[in-house]
């Protein structure tokens, strides 16, 4: 009966273009994340010549190696339209895990068996997503809980000392002047950049998160997609969770607690779109790194670290200002 | 609440609603041109039209959900400031829709006295039920006003939300398909409540597309076609008969290519339904599409033609039936096996359904195709571009970059980007729903030569359009739907658009010319 148009009424008013042409506006939205870095690496520079050595650099590297591998993970869940607030409590669970297997069997059945339990909890988290249809956001705000349990269980609440050499190199060993974990990082955030842009697997994340009728009626099995991106970010979060292990040489039950929000954060500073079907890998390593150096500067300068907190909460909010602006239609 | 006004007689006063030089565009399609219209105190005003005449468009505007572009709306003899749903119900307009806005959790009075509540500083007094009590006095339509929303059924709740225009005592009510999903019965007792709103001097805007009930009902009625008003006047004098030829009247004359040769009728089908039924509301469709056919599904919004689709591509399960693609039974049903099997459907609506807007041309056209550009996974992100590229020089899409945001792209060009998602992959059967909607007058060309390409090639064409124009001039033969069934068969190249409309209408049997003046009004 009616006539029922097109649903949106402005984009297509202003459509004829398409090829838009240079705007700072959207230069700002699309690259600021990395303009922000820039100049923030300048005024410390400037602040502290410490700052700006190999050292420092790479020290910041790898102290922030395990928060980037799960944020690069979750970058897929949310491009997704996902939400994945487990990767915390899968840290502490694939921690403690690993590290009991490497006291009581043997450190390399561990090392192998935390990201493969991390995988299979994420994968849990997808299935009872998917074959539920159960928002993601509260089946894994759930599923936290549950993990979170798993792991005081696991320990009884202890904490599990890991004295051995062949668990240590992972977390503090170094090839020439590079730490093995950063390496580590390297090859997965290039696994998962590829992964996104070069496969059918990413095509379909985007699509998903984009339009997930769409995708339907384009044959894509939408379930299968969502499972895949929860396992993928469970694998990260247990990988984090043993060179974590082997940094420390002790496996906590409460390891990671907070690094899921730690992580969302991250991958939404970097500009990753929150409502899916847009974002990048590079994006979210942008956003721990900026992260980082907030943290790394309030260290340089001595300030109060109360400020630290407030000042990423405030950055925080206004990137996710800016994304909102940034959504179309 | 005030209390009713004496009736005033029709025409005795100036109109409630007076609608000037009314246009209206989405995207490219113009939906208004320039229509004007007035509504009297105290009569039921019909507006009819064919789909997408612009008859719930003029509704629309009137109740604040769309701003003209052009022209004015003045309502009481004001003039309606700010296209809002909010400052119309100010105005005194009440919109009732098709689909309800009520909430199915609160009770009746609740929902009736929605934002109305009387309370003291923000907390309710607990009146609802009393105040209930004396309007049901007045509507005695015999609501409880205890139960909850949800519970009732749709005629009741269609009582309630007419309950709740009156209690902000709208002097103007537009009712748009009020009797879609009410049986007989409810339809008459709507009919007495409307018959008493207008005695009580409100207007009433009926939108329907039940020729009998306008008959039965309006006092006046308005014709609508292709956006414009065709006429205005009494109901006395007309018949369903001159209230359809007045919705068809000369439409204006659109160029469509050549069909081309249909296939012998010896050729096996490609596509064949028999007795399909699915939980989405079809009941036992059988139909058959050969190669190189253009088959037309025919019926009202709601007969069951996009649910035919969707049937077939395996989106909506099937209770009961077979389909099969060259002879061979569909044994499980998905739109995955759906895509390897070579059937394509483009979706009615292309920003919902049919295009991931956050995602560029590229991308979205190689979505359904992706198996085929890619070894183990990875994409030949090479011959991804090459075939993206033949597509856009194919249909001429406008940005020709093979990465452009499909997002601001204009409707035609959107549409051409879904129907070469689906061309890309050379299906087997391509089945359109709306292919044409909202798209401007060069696209509108350009997909109807390559629907008729398609079949040229040997492609079986399931054809969906709610313009009886289009499918009859595309297809070869067409299937006509009513309420889930296929009611008819129909040969495309030997029959008008108007003898289609009287089956369609049920107006007794089909007429020998369009000009003929058949028999009365069947009831």
């Amino acid at each position: 009966m009616s006539v029922n148009p097109i649903s949106s009424h402005s984009s297509a008013d202003k459509a004829a273009t398409g090829n838009r042409h240079f705007s700072a506006g959207a230069f700002l939205r699309d690259y600021g994340v990395l303009i922000i870095i820039v100049l923030l690496m300048f005024a410390l520079t400037l602040l502290s010549p410490s700052f700006l050595s190999l050292r420092n650099l790479l020290n910041i590297l790898n102290q922030s190696a395990p928060l980037a591998l799960m944020a690069s993970a979750l970058t897929l869940v949310i491009i997704a339209g996902g939400f994945d607030l487990s990767t915390g409590a899968i840290f502490g669970v694939a921690s403690v895990s690993a590290a009991w297997l490497a006291v009581t069997v043997d450190p390399y059945l561990g090392m192998v068996a935390g990201p493969l339990i991390g995988l299979v909890l994420g994968v849990v988290n997808g299935l009872v997503i998917t074959a539920f249809n159960v928002h993601s956001f509260l089946a894994t705000l759930a599923s936290s809980l549950v993990y979170r349990g798993i792991a005081v269980l696991i320990t009884g609440g202890a904490l599990i000392p890991v004295r051995m050499e062949e668990f240590a190199w992972l977390g503090r060993g170094r090839v020439g002047p590079v730490n093995i974990a950063v390496l580590v990082l390297f090859v997965f955030v290039i696994v998962m950049m590829v992964l996104l842009n070069r496969t059918t697997f990413g095509r379909r994340v985007i699509a998903v998160g984009g339009n997930e009728e769409a995708a339907i009626l384009s044959g894509v099995r939408t379930y299968l997609v969502k499972i895949a991106t929860f396992g993928l970010s469970g694998f990260a979060a247990g990988l984090a969770g043993i060179i974590a292990v082997s940094r420390i040489s002790m496996g906590q039950p409460q390891a990671g607690a907070g690094m899921e929000l730690e992580a969302i954060a991250a991958v939404i500073l970097g500009g990753t779109s929150i409502y899916g079907g847009a974002g990048a890998v590079w994006r979210s390593i942008a956003g721990v790194l900026l992260l980082a150096l907030i943290g790394n500067g309030f260290n340089i300068l001595n300030v109060n670290p109360f400020f630290k907190d407030l000042t990423t909460g405030l950055i925080i909010v206004v990137a996710v200002a800016l994304s909102a602006g940034k959504k179309r239609r | 609440m005030a209390a009713a006004q004496p009736a005033p007689a029709a025409g005795a006063q100036s109109p409630s609603v007076h609608l000037s030089g009314i246009e209206k565009s989405f995207g490219a399609a113009k939906i208004l041109h320039g229509v004007s219209l007035s509504f009297q105190p105290g009569e039921v005003h019909a507006l009819i039209g064919e789909n997408g005449a612009g008859k719930s468009s003029v509704g629309k505007i009137i109740g604040g959900y769309y701003a003209a572009d052009k022209g004015v709306v003045e309502i009481g003899g004001m003039r309606l400031d700010q296209a809002t749903p909010r400052r119309a119900m100010q105005f005194g307009v009440a919109m009732i829709h098709q689909e309800l806005q009520l909430v199915p959790q609160l009770t009746v009075a609740q929902n009736v006295f929605l934002g109305l509540e009387d309370n003291v500083a923000g907390f309710l007094t607990g009146s609802d039920n009393r105040r209930f009590a004396a309007l049901e006095a007045r509507c005695g339509f015999g609501l409880d006003p205890r139960r909850k929303l949800g519970d009732l059924a749709i005629a009741d709740r269609q009582k309630a939300e007419i309950m709740r225009a009156i209690a902000r005592d709208a002097r103007i009510i537009i009712m748009d398909e009020p009797t879609s999903s009410l049986t007989a019965d409810e339809t008459e007792r709507l009919h007495k409540v409307i018959a008493w709103l207008r005695d009580e001097g409100r207007t009433i805007i009926y939108v329907t597309h039940f020729l009998d009930h306008v008959i039965e009902v309006a006092d006046r009625v308005t014709i609508m076609r292709d956006g414009r008003v065709v006429r205005t006047g009494t109901i006395a004098g007309e018949t369903k008969a001159s209230l359809v030829e007045g919705m068809l009247g000369e439409s204006a004359e659109v160029a469509y290519p050549d069909r081309p040769p249909a296939p012998s009728p010896d050729l096996a089908p490609r596509l064949e339904l028999s007795g399909v039924s699915s939980g989405a509301g079809l009941k036992e469709v059988s139909l058959s599409i050969r190669p190189g056919e253009i088959v037309g599904l025919i019926g009202l919004v709601g007969a069951g033609r996009t649910e035919v689709a969707r049937a077939i591509f395996g989106a909506d399960g099937l209770s009961a039936g077979a389909i099969r693609l060259d002879g061979v039974a569909l044994s499980s049903l998905s739109p995955q096996a759906a895509v390897k099997a070579g059937i394509a459907l483009v979706p009615e609506d292309r920003r919902k359904q049919g295009l991931v807007m956050t995602q560029r041309t590229r991308p979205n056209m190689s979505l359904p195709h992706l198996e085929r550009i890619s070894r183990f996974g990875f994409l030949d992100m090479a011959e991804e571009k090459r075939r993206t590229r033949a597509m856009i020089d194919h249909f001429g899409i406008v940005p020709g970059a093979v990465d452009g945001e499909v997002a601001y792209y204009s409707g035609g060009n959107q549409q051409k980007v879904l129907l070469s998602k689906w061309a890309y992959g050379a299906p087997k059967v391509m089945i359109l729903d709306e292919p044409s909607r909202g798209v401007d007058i060069g696209a509108r060309r350009r997909i109807h030569d390559f629907i008729v390409e398609l079949a040229r090639a040997g492609v079986a064409v399931l054809l969906i359009s709610s313009e009886l124009e289009e499918v009859i001039n595309l297809s070869h033969r067409g299937y006509l739907m009513s309420e889930g069934r296929v009611i008819g068969e129909v040969d495309c190249a030997s029959i008008t658009p108007d003898q289609v409309l009287y089956r369609l209408f049920h107006v007794g049997d089909t007429p020998a010319a369009p000009s003929h003046e058949p028999q009365g009004p069947s009831s």
